[in-house]
């Protein structure tokens, strides 16, 4: 039986090469791993081996011939010793252009250009609001908000632990797990050493062999030690396996900008999580979306990102009491209504856009202000019904402004409300900057109440 | 237990009677080898793309490490996964089929060469990022023990990703938490053209969890027997609560580290010095003859591994690619 071999592409981008030398001759018996020739291409010179055994029947391209196409015949081997059937001469070099049989077999099996697929929009139809809870509450801060939806999961769920720095002897850096130890033991509340990508990657493995892995990070700034674990391992792994394979784990910890603590420890991560689909990205601000989105989370079976921070640990709310209390990954929540103009923030800064909301009706401006809650998937629609009815918008966060959450919702309302604006978007971020450690400059960097009263103002023309 | 050497070290292995496993040995790094050459092959033919990094001399290693785990241990590498694939028992057909991008692949087309996954067969990957496996079987082996299954994890990494810190984040944790877990380190001698000796400060690896008291050993990898032996004892080590384990395994890529690799950076002569003297199907193939098997017995098994090769090949090139809305699914678990 007579084996023709083909011109062989030896990289990913190899179209045609050329014939450098012949190691072998015609009539030479060929062992599986022999080098039958060396090839040039436009990187490199390579050599090609052979996979059957036999005897080498002919050389079809002699040595010295330059763009041979891949998957042209260049030799024959055969197999039990009879000669190659005679073919014509070989006469089609040189134009580039002939591609052998395989290749032309291939480009017929490409389906035809498909239509574009209908894709689920970035920006997810926003799943039905939590139900309005009408039960006990307690007032409670945001530090015992998490630490109670932690304890009623882990109470729910034995696959649930919590792993990271100074979780369990400590009772947390932040005195989030305070008294979880106590309740859980160390097999579920684990302390690591300061080990960010090990612990991250091997809380991915253990959620990939099904545990329920709440992995703090004692501050998000650390995690970017992990952030390959994170996007590559935890949040594209679902889709890379054919959706064989799941990661049901929480990343959580603060984040953003805490107190005089300059570059190195205050970032917003938001925008850099809230771009890689694979993930959901939650940025709570009151106590109870803290606990009601930890508890969904915890729950979800994808890789969610929870954000804090520190700066609102310690505010008090009322939280609802029933551990059957959950709140809906990807919906905002309108946290005032108004009818001039929209402001749109997340996680600490809700807190100054409620500020400046009441700054705003002193001078006759009505504020609408939309706690986003969650980034991916982000809830269009509250947003864009809100700014279809006040034409005005003002996006509030953390983060730096180039490409950050306040560019995507620009880049939305351009999308979705181009004909409804009054007047253009105006963003309110961090200063393009790291961090500065002085007092008055921090101050100079990040967010003001007078800062979004002003864009307010701007963009309200008054 | 001190770091020490099993076997000679890619030596010429000592003639013994076979044991009853070397057939089916035998038979499993002959359809990795049969595999990966077609593998090549369709890759030159334009069929398979990307990247795609060949198992082929290194067949020993996984086939006799596969053979001590018991049902439900777990196992990760890195993105020179084929041969791991195919040992865990997971189909040629489906493999392959993932190698052309088809939808009959196991990871449906999505994942390709370096990413394909088995929750049946408890192969957790094929990951594409050097050392990033390391932490993840570490993970699966906490995973073992938070759930008191009894069970471990064999976690496969390069003479590469032995130098990435996050290697050493896992050794400690193993060793901190006892878990079970071995790391069988595959020293091919290059990270990709890159020798050992001018990658590592010292080239013996086994010696690398020294600093968490992880014991290493350094076996002959071109010798399923030896790879074998290794392996029970470490599985046995690990199994029993001791904590983790090294086995570095000596062998050697016989192409390049992808198939777009000139490989210059050693000599053809080196290679064929390997693949004559050392070659791990050949040593087998020389165990079962001098062992009394009849050649026809072994013919019948070179037989069979090129027909399920030539169905998976066939399988693959026919299945069809995906459906386009196949590109929007699977990146969330529907909650």
């Amino acid at each position: 039986m007579a084996t023709e071999v083909l011109m062989p592409a030896l990289s990913p981008t190899m179209t045609e090469g050329k014939i450098a030398r012949w190691l072998k001759s015609e009539g030479d018996a060929v062992r599986s791993g022999d080098v039958l020739a060396e090839i040039e291409t436009d990187k490199a010179t390579m050599e090609i081996e052979a996979i059957d055994e036999g005897v080498l029947a002919r050389i079809v391209v002699p040595e010295g011939t330059d763009h041979v196409a891949v998957n042209t015949p260049i030799a024959v081997i055969s197999s039990d010793g009879e000669g190659a059937s005679p073919r014509a001469p070989f006469t089609q070099l040189g134009n580039g252009q002939k591609r052998g049989p395989a290749q032309e077999l291939r480009r017929e099996r490409l389906p035809p250009p498909a239509p574009p697929a209908s894709a689920p929009t970035l920006t997810s139809s926003a799943p039905t609001a939590e139900r309005e809870y009408t039960g006990a509450t307690r007032i409670m801060t945001v530090r015992e908000a998490l630490r109670d939806a932690i304890a009623e999961e882990m109470r729910r769920d034995d696959r649930v632990f919590l792993i990271g720095e100074e979780v369990a002897e400590y009772q947390g850096a932040y005195k989030v797990s305070q008294g979880l130890l106590q309740e859980f033991g160390i097999r579920r509340i684990i302390d690591t050493p300061i080990t960010e990508q090990g612990f991250a990657g091997l809380g991915i493995g253990a959620g990939f062999a099904g545990l329920r892995p709440i992995v703090e990070f004692m501050t998000f700034n650390f995690a970017m030690q992990a952030i390959d674990q994170i996007i590559n391992s935890a949040s594209k792994t679902h889709y890379m396996s054919g959706g064989q394979m799941t990661c049901p784990i929480v990343f959580r910890g603060p984040n953003g900008i805490a107190a005089r603590v300059a570059a190195q420890h205050s970032q917003c991560y938001a925008s850099w999580y809230a771009h890689c689909p694979g993930l959901k990205v939650v940025v709570p601000y009151t106590g109870a979306d803290h606990k009601g989105l930890l508890k969904s989370a915890i729950r979800d079976p994808n890789p969610v990102i929870f954000l804090e921070h520190e700066l609102v640990y310690g505010e008090n709310f009322a939280v609802p009491d029933d551990p059957e209390f959950l709140v809906p990954i990807g919906k905002a929540r309108v946290a005032r209504s108004g009818g001039h103009v929209t402001i749109t923030a997340f996680s600490r800064m809700v807190k100054l856009a409620l500020q400046a909301a009441e700054e705003l009706e002193k001078v006759g401006i009505s504020a609408e202000v939309i706690d986003l809650r969650s980034l991916r998937p982000f809830d269009t629609e509250t947003v864009i019904s809100s700014v279809r009815r006040t034409n005005r918008i003002v996006t509030l966060e953390e983060g730096w402004p180039f490409a950050g959450i306040g560019a995507e919702i620009a880049a939305l309302i351009m999308e979705e409300c181009f004909d409804w604006l009054d007047a253009p978007v105006r963003r309110v971020t961090s200063k393009d900057v790291p961090l500065p450690y002085a007092a008055n400059l921090e101050r100079l960097a990040v967010p003001q109440v007078d800062d979004i009263v002003a864009a307010a103002r701007e963009v309200a023309y008054r | 237990m001190a770091a020490t050497r099993r076997g000679k070290p890619v030596g010429v292995a000592e003639l013994e009677a076979s044991p009853k496993e070397l057939p089916g040995f035998y038979q499993d790094m002959l359809l990795i080898r049969r595999f990966e050459e077609r593998a090549g092959q369709m890759y030159g033919m334009g069929l398979i793309g990307g990247f795609c990094h060949l198992y082929i001399g290194q067949e020993a290693v996984v086939v006799g490490m596969q053979a001590v785990l018991k049902d439900g241990d777990t196992i990760v590498t890195s993105y020179r996964d084929h041969g791991h694939m195919l040992a865990c028992g997971m189909d040629p057909k489906g493999v392959m089929a993932e190698l052309t991008g088809r939808r009959t692949g196991y990871s449906r087309g999505k994942g390709g060469s370096m990413h394909m996954f088995s929750r049946e067969k408890n192969f957790f990957g094929g990951h594409g990022i050097v050392g990033a496996q390391v932490p993840i079987g570490t993970g699966l082996a906490f995973a073992h023990r938070y759930q008191d299954n009894g069970l471990i994890c064999a976690t496969y990494l390069g003479d590469g990703a032995i130098n990435q810190g996050q290697v050493y984040e896992s050794f400690n944790m193993a060793a901190l938490w006892k878990l079970p877990i071995v790391y069988v380190i595959e020293n091919n001698r290059y990270g990709m053209g890159t020798s050992v000796d001018r990658a590592s400060a010292r080239t013996d690896l086994f010696h690398r969890g020294m600093a968490y008291g992880i014991p290493g050993e350094q076996v002959d990898g071109m010798n399923v027997l030896a790879v074998h032996e290794a392996g029970l004892a470490a599985a046995e080590h690990t199994r029993s609560g001791q904590g983790p384990l090294i086995l570095e395994m000596l062998t050697y890529r016989y192409r390049g580290h992808s198939m777009s690799d000139p490989a210059k950076y050693r000599t053809r002569e080196e290679v064929d010095r390997v693949r004559t003297e050392h070659d791990p199907i050949e040593q087998a193939r020389r165990r079962l003859i001098d062992g009394g098997t009849d050649e026809a017995v072994l013919k019948e098994i070179d037989a069979e591994v090129r027909k399920r090769v030539a169905e998976a090949a066939q399988f693959a090139q026919d299945s069809p690619e995906p459906d386009p809305a196949e590109l929007w699914t699977d990146v969330l678990v529907d909650a």
